[in-house]
């Protein structure tokens, strides 16, 4: 048995180092031949054009751009969302509400797409008076929902853990209900919201489906209400085509979204410790 | 606290493997398919290329399967794939909607099997109904930036298109004299996407394969010739290009490949082809 389950856990290893290594080495040639810098760092992406172009500075500007939008928007609400359905709502209206996020947590992410498509997109374009919805603030707005699911129960837990005594000595000094919220629940449990918000960057970060369908998918620097590509967008869309360099290029790009996982996991690692050692 | 951590560490890990999964349902395919053998199995016809060909090459696989009992497999990987893995042999039969390059073409060849009309789509409340190829090519490369320009009303134009490498921009983009030059708003990556965007943006153009037109967006005529399955044919329509089997020069196709070869270039193809959307060339 112990057998067994060793085996169990080695393959979850495996993967992770069948990924990091089939990235590296399908990654870094292409990187090599275009150079560093001019990939890294290159403005134009053009890679079919008959001078073809790898820089794929703004994928990387859009990614950075997408997740803190979503990260402004959608941390907030779920954090707040999150005090309501631990500290305010009955026991009855916070398991619906608690049961909702859990929903929320499984609808796939085309679903998101195509809901942002269908109703997101026409409406930032009526509502800003835009020729076209397909844009970053679309995306932003897509995200900020996706995020919220994770970004809540996370939090909710968080402040669950919370001992009751803070909050009862709080309110045995004379403090108010909201205040006790803002001063001493939250506060005592600020590693686990900094977990939720970067595992909320996290999941921004690696979102495609949902982002490629509302985000209008052409390479520009972004700006808040143009048509922008992500860096899991640019993989997305020109993958099943691609072939020679170009294709080499997509894997590069999928290496530096890797490289920016792994520096977001290694970021939540140091917050938790720091604040265990504290 | 060192469970939520593992939670997390969990989490992100998955969604960084969905969304690994998500971000290109082919990087399992890339290396792997250089060992699956195409022709070993029997009763089998393999073959691999243009999305653009999905419903064409449906019709006529399901028939033969009916007919013959011989299975066809497609696998939708675009033109410039499928000729690569004809190429490589990684399948029978290739499937481009684009004609074959010159060095392509030394070692391959190219049969017409049938003509696509690609159709230029707007907002069925656009007011435009005729368009010249030059009108068409000023506006995706940014000369022409309002409706009012093109015959409509005083609106901006939003053009969408598809990803660079498919083979309707590809066709679109050879036939009006665009190629890298176009100026997109959106790049999508489906015909199904393009038409649900212009269907829903009244100030978008785009384009798509004439096939796949239905009610919810309006083709107009381009230089005064409106797109249908005689003006295809004819050659009267500009915008059109050919649906291609490639084959190998060097090397005869399998009995089985060959068989399914004689039957899509057969007339018996041809009814089978229209239903598909697709304008069957003459015979």
């Amino acid at each position: 048995m112990h057998a067994l389950l060793g085996i169990c856990g080695f393959i979850a290893i495996a993967f992770v180092i069948l990924i990091t290594v089939f990235l590296a080495v399908s990654g870094v040639p292409a990187i090599k031949e275009i150079g560093m810098t001019d990939f890294l760092f290159g403005m134009k992406w053009a890679s079919t054009a008959a001078e073809p172009s790898y820089g794929i500075f703004p994928f990387i500007l859009t990614s950075v751009f997408g997740t803190s939008g979503a990260i402004i928007l959608g941390v907030p609400l779920g954090i707040l969302c999150a005090v309501f359905m631990t500290k305010i709502a009955d026991k009855r209206i916070g398991a619906i509400v608690s049961g909702a996020v859990s929903l929320m947590a499984g609808i796939p992410s085309v679903v998101y797409g195509l809901v942002g498509m269908i109703v997101i997109v026409p409406a930032v374009r009526s509502v800003f008076g835009l020729p076209d919805g397909a844009n970053l603030f679309s995306a932003i707005l897509v995200l900020a929902v996706m995020i919220l699911p994770s970004v809540i129960s996370m939090s909710e837990t968080a402040l669950r853990a919370v001992p009751k005594e803070y909050e009862e000595g709080s309110l045995a000094l004379g403090a108010t209900g909201t205040e006790t919220i803002f001063k001493v629940s939250l506060p005592a449990a600020r590693s686990g919201i900094l977990a939720a918000v970067v595992l909320g960057v996290g999941r921004a970060v690696g979102e495609a489906m949902a982002v490629m369908m509302v985000s209008g998918n052409v390479p520009n620097m972004p700006g808040i209400f143009r048509s922008v590509r992500f860096l899991t967008t640019a993989v997305a869309s020109e993958m099943s085509y691609s072939s020679g360099l170009q294709r080499q290029a997509l894997f590069s790009v999928a290496l530096v979204l890797f490289v920016f996982i792994m520096l977001i996991n290694i970021i939540l690692n140091i917050v938790i410790k720091k604040e265990k050692g504290s | 606290m060192k469970k939520i951590k593992n939670i997390i560490a969990g989490v992100t890990a998955f969604s960084l493997l969905a969304g690994m999964t998500g971000c290109g349902g082919n990087i399992g395919s890339v290396d792997l398919t250089d060992s699956s053998v195409s022709s070993g199995e029997e009763r089998t016809v393999s073959t691999d290329g243009s999305t653009s060909m999905e419903s064409v090459i449906g019709f006529l696989s399901e028939a033969y399967r009916q007919k013959n009992g011989v299975k066809v497999t497609y696998n939708p990987t675009g033109s410039g794939a499928g000729i690569q893995a004809v190429q490589e042999g990684r399948c029978d039969i290739g499937l481009s909607s684009r004609e074959l390059k010159s060095e392509e073409a030394e070692t391959l060849n190219g049969t017409v099997i049938a003509l696509d009309g690609i159709a230029v789509i707007v907002n069925p409340q656009n007011t435009v109904a005729n368009m010249t190829v030059d009108q068409i090519s000023k506006i995706y490369t940014g000369e022409i930036t309002n409706w009012s320009q093109a015959g409509g009303d005083d609106a901006p134009i939003v053009c969408i298109g598809r990803e660079a490498a498919s083979g309707t921009r590809d066709g679109f983009e050879s036939v009006t004299g665009t190629e890298d030059k176009c100026k997109y708003n959106q790049e999508l990556t489906s015909t199904g996407d393009v038409i649900q965007t212009v269907a829903s943006n009244p100030n978008a153009i785009g384009y798509a394969s004439l096939a796949s037109v239905g009610e919810s967006v309006k083709a107009v005529s381009v230089e005064n010739i409106s797109p249908s399955e005689e003006t295809i044919l004819s050659g009267e329509y500009p915008i059109q290009r050919g649906f291609l089997l490639v084959t190998p020069k060097d090397k005869a196709l399998s009995e089985t490949a060959q068989a399914f070869y004689d039957f899509c270039t057969s007339s018996e193809a041809d009814e089978l082809i229209r239903k598909a959307g697709a304008v069957p060339v003459a015979k």
